[in-house]
């Protein structure tokens, strides 16, 4: 009898733990890294070798998806406000990473797809991709807090419409960009062997943490998100927060699509960033965040964003192939769902009270 | 000068008052879709006044009518489902890989493809209608789900040669009297498949079961207010339940015409169906905030797009990016109507309730 006050206190401890909105994706990550040291220890193996022009680079799981993670965990800083805001998901980031970089590479090959130099300096490509890309999350954004329709729906748009729209922008052509300094920021810049999208992505995590430390867009999103009403009868303006979260989630998507095409040097608009926007929002769900809006933690969807990429490095070692991958993605998602699902949990913490309350009962007499 | 101004202002308000959400938003479609048409027979030349021209879009469009069927029986509960498009994928390549590397029977086919619809309705529905979780996360899933599937089942593309198959397939309804003379004078019968008459039998039943039975009013009463519903005591959560239901089932059954029209199984199949289906509803007149919708406004819907299509493409516009753009904006022009509508109701709501003293029956 004694043994069983003990479990009722380590349950408790336990429940103040999970409570924690990033035991969610720490408890995957550890889940995934367990199951990989078992299947094979040599997945975290990370050495140091040199790439075809002599340059110190780091290899190995560990930095693949530290590196290829990045454009998901910039997406996931704006998805995330997205969702807090608008109590509803962006579904067009892949078809606009595709038009924002395509932009990209219009400008840096000028009309003519095949140009031996650059035509303009990469930062003006860079800018003028953020600029489209965020007039297009004005769109969406329009859309949705303006005309008042779903989220999704609103974005189901673009995302039909994106990958018509980026092919139209370079005329259905596939330009190649035979610039060495632009290939610096989606690879390696010469003498660092770490690459380049990491510190890209540690970058935009600095300036949303100074954006949301320092103004007050973080606790108005959330706001917005748990009672629209209320807090315009507060003073603030829901439309307008809206809007520019979603305007947010644009310069998110140029970040990322700079990315994307500076990895290759060149784009497919119908293939790339595919599927992107199921991993954005299940690093949101992942990050333990409610995908119906309301509180948020940016830095659990980090994190979820990493997780996912783990997942997809794994899943990949297990030759599985590139199209299957949302299947078992779909899975994760409906499960993380169901998991928090209101009703579920009011089941579950049912369940674990009607396990402790016998204990109490006791301990009172 | 004022008074006058507000009589115009009252008989206005009775005329659109007469006429329900459902039936304005579903005039305009079918307004606009005859005038694209003339548009088309004086503007494109005499390639649309064949009637073989018209039972050609049909016969592409039979799968999307079946399709956008389910859409909009679950739009009109105030949800939406997003994976028959994945859902159609995954049915033809598993009828497709049962006809012709396990040599199955045709009837076998048709049975996968109702099980597989029957099983996405079922949990779809569940995790939508009894864990109560949003519908575009569960049926995002389940589209991706669909399309990671049909790679699993088979990675590529390819026809299937099975014999009573495609005998079924090449099958012809001819329809007398709609034929046309060629160009070496021979007379040819104008034709539709079979799965024509497939989606239009499926409308029809669909157009009496929401207008008449007791289960099809309460999609609309659900959709139009769930707390309402639950007073009068619709047992919501059911019929919300059956609404994905439906549409799973007719996912699958669109799925086995969309098999049919096309005869061959690919992982590319019907991609943006979900999205085409889910325009259709909405320029048909279903609302996304549920509780209006009709069918028949949703075979104009399919029409029209198929229309815009074909005037795109004899307008020379035949490059493939265009079909994307034009369907994204038509459906983005119809949105946008009807946040406009939703917006003048609310407000013509608010004034009648504010100036009549007895409250005004929000809607």
């Amino acid at each position: 009898m004694t043994a069983r006050p003990k479990t009722a206190e380590k349950s408790s401890f336990l429940a103040s733990i999970v409570r924690k909105q990033i035991f969610i994706p720490i408890a995957a990550l550890l889940l995934l890294a367990i199951f990989n040291l078992i299947m094979d220890p040599s997945f975290f193996k990370i050495t140091l070798g040199h790439n075809i022009e002599g340059n110190p680079v780091l290899s190995g799981n560990i930095i693949s998806i530290i590196d290829y993670g990045s454009e998901l965990a910039i997406l996931a800083i704006g998805m995330t406000l997205v969702t807090a805001a608008s109590r509803g998901q962006d579904i067009s980031v892949g078809a606009a990473i595709a038009i924002s970089g395509s932009v990209v590479l219009r400008i840096l090959c000028g009309p003519n797809a095949d140009a031996a130099t650059l035509q303009a300096p990469i930062i003006v490509a860079f800018l003028a991709s953020c600029i489209v890309a965020m007039a297009f999350g004005a769109f969406n954004g329009a859309l949705v807090s303006i005309f008042r329709i779903q989220p999704m729906v609103a974005t189901l748009i673009l995302f039909t419409a994106g990958r018509s729209i980026a092919a139209w922008i370079n005329h259905n052509k596939l330009p190649v960009v035979n610039d060495k300094t632009f290939a610096y920021f989606g690879g390696y810049i010469p003498g660092i062997p770490i690459p380049t999208p990491v510190f890209i992505a540690i970058a935009c995590f600095i300036v949303i943490w100074i954006v949301l430390k320092f103004t007050t867009l973080g606790l108005y999103a959330q706001a917005v998100g748990i009672n629209e009403k209320t807090s315009r009868l507060n003073g603030l303006n829901p439309a307008f927060i809206k809007f520019i979260t979603y305007v947010i989630l644009g310069l998110c998507v140029a970040v990322a699509a700079f990315i994307k095409v500076s990895r290759v040097s060149t784009i497919n608009y119908s293939v790339v960033a595919k599927d992107i926007e199921m991993d954005a929002i299940l690093a949101v769900a992942l990050g333990g965040n409610s995908l119906s809006g309301g509180k948020f933690s940016i830095s659990a969807s980090i994190l979820g964003a990493y997780v996912i990429q783990f997942l997809t490095t794994t899943l990949y070692k297990f030759n599985v192939q590139a199209d299957a991958l949302p299947a078992y993605k779909a899975v994760v998602v409906i499960l993380l769902v169901i998991l928090s699902a209101p009703i579920v949990r009011e089941k579950l913490s049912a369940f674990f009270k009607s396990l402790r309350s016998p204990v109490k009962a006791e301990s009172k007499s | 000068m004022p008074q006058k101004d507000m009589t115009v202002g009252k008989t206005r308000r009775h005329l659109l008052r007469g006429i329900t959400d459902t039936n304005l938003l579903m005039s305009i479609t079918i307004i606009v879709f005859i005038l694209m048409y003339l548009y088309a027979i004086f503007g494109l030349g005499e390639g649309f006044l064949k009637a073989q021209t018209f039972f050609n879009m049909l016969n592409a469009n039979a799968a999307l009518i079946i399709l956008a069927c389910g859409m909009t029986l679950v739009m009109i509960t105030g949800g939406i489902d997003i994976s028959v498009g994945g859902m159609t994928a995954l049915v033809s390549m598993s009828s497709a890989v049962f006809l012709d590397k396990h040599s199955g029977s045709v009837a076998g086919a048709m049975l996968i493809s109702l099980g597989i619809g029957l099983a996405f309705g079922l949990i779809q529905g569940f995790l939508v209608a009894y864990l109560d979780i949003q519908p575009f996360i569960v049926t995002l899933a389940g589209m991706f789900f669909a399309r990671g599937m049909t790679t699993i089942v088979n990675p590529d593309q390819f026809n299937v040669q099975n014999e009573s198959f495609v005998k079924l397939k090449e099958t012809r309804i001819i329809i007398p009297g709609m034929g046309w003379v060629n160009k070496r004078g021979v007379y040819i019968d104008a034709y539709i498949e079979i799965g024509v008459i497939v989606a239009l039998i499926i409308v029809a039943a669909l157009f009496l079961f929401l207008k008449w039975t007791k289960t099809g009013r309460n999609f609309y009463a659900v959709g139009g207010n769930k707390q309402s519903a639950l007073m009068l005591g619709i047992n919501v959560k059911r019929t919300t339940f059956l609404a994905y239901l439906m549409c799973g089932i007719l996912g699958g059954i669109g799925g086995f015409v969309y098999f049919m029209h096309v005869g061959s199984g690919s992982p590319s199949h019907a991609t943006g169906a979900e999205m085409n289906a889910i325009a259709s509803s909405i320029i048909g007149g279903t609302m996304l905030t549920g509780g209006v919708g009709n069918i028949v406004g949703t075979l104009f819907g399919v029409l029209s797009l198929a229309l815009i299509q074909n005037i795109v493409s004899s307008v020379g516009l035949d490059d493939a990016w265009w079909t994307g753009i034009t369907n994204a904006s038509m459906l983005c022009i119809f949105l946008i109507v009807q946040s406009i509508i939703i917006a003048q109701r609310k407000k013509a709501n608010l004034s009648a309730s504010k100036s009549v003293v007895t409250k005004g029956v929000k809607k």
